[in-house]
């Protein structure tokens, strides 16, 4: 069977403002399944979002491929759906209005794209704030919304950049219930970057360590934790405190060496 | 001032008091207190006003100024109520004033729509940006109203010639506004919208426009006020009618209240045009966030 995600030997390089290239990702290599869901954990500013960029086809690859369900990426695939770090809701839209700009932008028409996106506000608790704009929401409820808005186009491969890490560390558990319990009914291939490695293990099936940048694969360790799982307590279980000691160990050196002052890049 | 000393007064105790903390009575004072700043600001208003006129009635009456030159508040209202009555040797003041409108509202509206226009193309394509950056700014520099004479030139002293000034005027200051909103629109809102699927036009109508929006207000804000500068300085280099003919008439017959009175009649106009201009922008902007009250 054909992955729904590849990174095959992939390295991106940047030319910064002063005119200076550098490398960001060097002989990358990275694999999800279909319906996988991998967790991929290292150092900030090594080049974790990069590897986002490159599978939407907003960034090109300087060497190497990356290929979407066995196909190279060319442009945006309409089958790839994006939760973003900072907030990316649209301002100047209410919150259903929000949750209906993925169809109304594909095409559907206005009347079943409304149907659509209370049947998710619906499914993330939010019908009753669907006339309210985003600025009147809680961090929590903001993120709740972008979920809705990303689902709805029922992507298979989701790329998620640090989504939760604005949150507050209750309001992040329940998140990430609410996320587990969306992806297990959409069977999609997730790709979740985050530097939580709690975080990390709790939600996936397989996590990527990354060296400090140039970022390339360290290691990657499988998590055989039994789904489902229930986040709130997952982080009590013993197996899941040795999972979490064994990659620190091989985390933290590269979270030492990071900690010096770096270049930051905008990719 | 009172409340402290109140305070000071009754011992402190760690009791839930009976007496104004509920939150009705916290909306009640919020409000009365409201309201008690809103008279004040009103009653100083007012009487800033009533000093300012009545010391230019004063002194004019009383010779402390030359009321040939500095007229006085009356002279000119008498003579607002003549033209609004009798008109203007020149005709009646309703026509120069539509004329003067019509300059400025076409300009305004020309220069406003092809500002956003031009904005929105540059600000979406740095190539052609970076080509046309450069005479934007070499003709951004001229000081618009030395163009006025060529304008009367080339379009005669009719209507055509003060559309093309206000037009000029409008369009530089909506542009760099509009280009300056495209380029800092937010680079999370465009890819997370073109992921969701927004291709080309819909990206430029549903992202692009909307973020640009409060930087396009901001600069139509002044641009009315322009489009009427536009218009008048038009009208004074050589017109048939409007309020800078009447302007540049009470000047050659050394009649201060004539000029006066002329000036505020596009007070008038361009502070309605700022209250219409502001009551549209709440209504597009309802989605920004209000500020929120202080309890005090």
């Amino acid at each position: 069977m054909t992955p729904a995600v590849e990174l095959i030997n992939v390295s991106r390089r940047f030319v910064t403002p002063d005119g200076k290239s550098m490398t960001a990702l060097r002989n990358f290599n990275l694999t999800v399944n279909t319906g996988e869901f991998v967790a991929v954990v290292g150092p900030t500013g090594c080049g974790k979002s990069t590897t986002l960029n490159l599978i939407t086809g907003l960034a090109k690859p300087s060497a190497g491929e990356v290929r979407l369900m066995g196909q190279s990426v060319n442009g945006i695939d309409p089958n790839i759906g994006f939760v973003f770090q900072t907030d990316a809701l649209f301002p100047w839209l209410n919150v259903i209005d929000n949750v209906m700009a993925g169809p109304l932008y594909r095409g559907t028409g206005r009347d079943l794209a409304r149907m659509e996106a209370l049947s998710w506000l619906d499914r993330v608790n939010l019908t009753e704030h669907a006339q309210k704009y985003p600025h009147q929401l809680s961090g929590g409820m903001r993120k709740r919304v972008s979920l809705a808005q990303t689902f709805i186009n029922g992507p298979k491969i989701l790329l998620m950049d640090e989504p939760f890490s604005a949150l507050d560390v209750q309001t992040r558990v329940i998140m990430h219930e609410q996320l587990l319990s969306l992806w297990s009914q959409s069977n999609a291939s997730v790709v979740f970057v985050t530097h939580d490695l709690e975080e990390a293990i709790a939600l996936a099936d397989k996590v990527y360590v990354l060296t400090n940048g140039p970022a390339t694969v360290k290691s990657v360790y499988e998590i055989d934790l039994p789904r489902p799982r229930v986040v709130s307590e997952i982080r009590y279980e013993t197996k899941f405190i040795e999972i979490a000691k064994r990659i620190w160990e091989d985390l933290r050196e590269e979270v030492q060496r990071s900690d010096r002052p770096v270049l930051e890049v905008v990719s | 001032m009172k409340n402290s000393s109140i305070a000071e007064a009754i011992p402190v105790s760690l009791e839930p008091r009976s007496v104004g903390t509920s939150d009705v009575e916290i909306e009640q004072a919020a409000k009365a207190a409201a309201l008690k700043r809103k008279n004040t600001v009103y009653f100083w208003r007012t009487f800033v006003l009533i000093f300012l006129l009545g010391g230019w009635e004063f002194a004019s009456s009383q010779q402390i100024i030359d009321s040939f030159f500095y007229s006085s508040p009356s002279a000119i209202f008498s003579r607002l109520m003549e033209w609004i009555i009798e008109g203007t040797s020149e005709g009646p003041l309703w026509y120069h004033l539509w004329v003067t409108m019509e300059e400025s509202l076409l300009g305004f509206i020309s220069g406003s729509c092809m500002g956003v226009f031009a904005g929105i193309i540059l600000g979406r394509n740095s190539l052609l940006a970076d080509i046309f950056s450069i005479y934007i700014k070499v003709i951004n520099s001229v000081p618009r109203v030395v163009l006025a004479p060529i304008f009367i030139m080339i379009f005669g002293i009719g209507l055509t010639s003060k559309v093309a000034l206000s037009f000029v005027m409008v369009f530089f200051v909506v542009f760099s506004n509009a280009f300056q909103g495209v380029v800092e629109a937010d680079r999370n809102l465009l890819a997370n919208a073109q992921i969701l699927g927004a291709k080309g036009w819909q990206l430029t109508r549903t992202v692009v426009i909307p973020s640009a929006m409060s930087w396009i207000f901001a600069s139509l804000h002044v641009s009315f006020g322009f489009a009427i500068v536009g218009a008048i300085v038009g009208e004074f280099v050589g017109a048939r009618y409007g309020i800078g003919l009447l302007i540049n008439i009470a000047k050659g017959s050394f009649d201060a209240a004539g000029m006066y009175a002329a000036i505020i009649i596009i007070m008038v106009v361009a502070l309605g045009a700022e209250y219409a201009m502001t009551a549209v922008e709440k209504r597009i902007a309802k989605w920004r966030p209000a500020p929120l009250q202080e309890i005090s």
